[in-house]
């Protein structure tokens, strides 16, 4: 199974995807016109690794904007998560705000109260 | 075709007036005004609490007009119904985003509940509506759920403001402005 590596764009995020290390990373901006498409590619990602997940899954999410077109895509992957973590890997989230950033914590709060895995709220200093 | 550009200058600035535009909406138009109002606020060294609010606000209310332009092609007097203006100002208590588009007359009552109801929602109650709507709200194909209104409210923490203007039998001339700041 390969990895899946997206780089960065001023409106998009970075994506990390280790298969064999079990880690996923999203990180940057995530603010496209048509989010659907942007994160299809990793949605089918998960999709093959929920085949053959490793025991423990890891996520960051380091973001610093997303639009709601994004919110909704963000679910999905966090849904496909779900069922990775019920189908035998332990996975974790955690969700990074900059220290004065409460909309992002909030936002944080609201998928933790809508998704079964633990998160983690993780505050970075500016 | 005359204008007065200085006065319109002068207008701009006594209205503090950041930038406004009238046309077309592109992801590349979203891109720089973005870029350019970020700058600005970065210049004014706007609190970052401030600079985050503000530009979570554009992203949704110009992407709103950038999903609308294409769902009903048409013409009013010589004009495209495409066509969109929004005027992004800052005023001694807080930014101003305004926005204004053509739509259908049959698309405003739905429109205008849905805004009254998002202005009689407190904080909690918005909180917990942008919840249901996440999480149940079918997604159309271009990504917008129905979410963008309730963000721009969260993040406004004022009241939204709004206008319809009925022009002729099929179309409606709709702005809005939302208040960002807490100064």
């Amino acid at each position: 199974m390969e990895n899946l590596t997206i780089e960065g764009t001023p409106k998009t995020p970075t994506i990390e995807f280790s298969l064999e290390d079990g880690s996923l990373l999203i990180k940057g901006r995530s603010i496209p016109e048509n989010s659907i498409e942007f994160y299809k590619p990793l949605i089918d990602k998960l999709e093959e690794y929920s085949n053959t997940p490793k025991p423990n899954t890891t996520v960051r999410i380091q973001l610093e904007y997303f639009n709601t077109s994004s919110s909704k895509c963000i679910l999905d992957v966090f849904k496909k998560l779900e069922k990775i973590n019920t189908g035998g890997s332990e996975t974790v989230i955690n969700w990074y705000y900059e220290e004065d950033d409460e909309d992002m914590l909030e936002a944080g709060e609201d998928y933790q109260a809508i998704i079964n895995i633990p998160f983690k709220m993780v505050e970075m200093e500016e | 075709m005359e204008i007065d550009l200085y006065n319109f200058y002068s207008l701009m600035k006594q209205d503090d007036i950041i930038l406004s535009y009238k046309g077309d909406v592109s992801s590349d138009l979203v891109t720089s005004v973005l870029q350019i109002v970020e700058s600005k606020m970065d210049k004014l060294d706007e609190p970052s609490k401030i600079r985050k609010k503000v530009y979570n606000v554009l992203v949704e209310a110009l992407q709103n007009l950038y999903h609308h332009i294409s769902e009903n092609p048409g013409l009013v007097g010589n004009e495209d119904v495409s066509s969109v203006i929004f005027v992004i100002g800052k005023s001694e208590d807080a930014y101003l985003i305004c926005t204004g588009n053509y739509m259908d007359n049959n698309q405003v009552e739905s429109l205008r509940e849905r805004i009254d109801k998002i202005n009689s929602l407190g904080t909690d109650e918005l909180k917990d509506f942008y919840k249901e709507v996440l999480n149940n709200g079918l997604m159309s194909d271009k990504g917008g759920g129905g979410l963008g209104m309730i963000d721009i409210a969260r993040k406004s923490a004022h009241k939204l403001e709004y206008d319809f203007k009925k022009l002729d039998d099929k179309y409606t001339f709709y702005s809005l402005l939302v208040k960002v700041g807490e100064y």
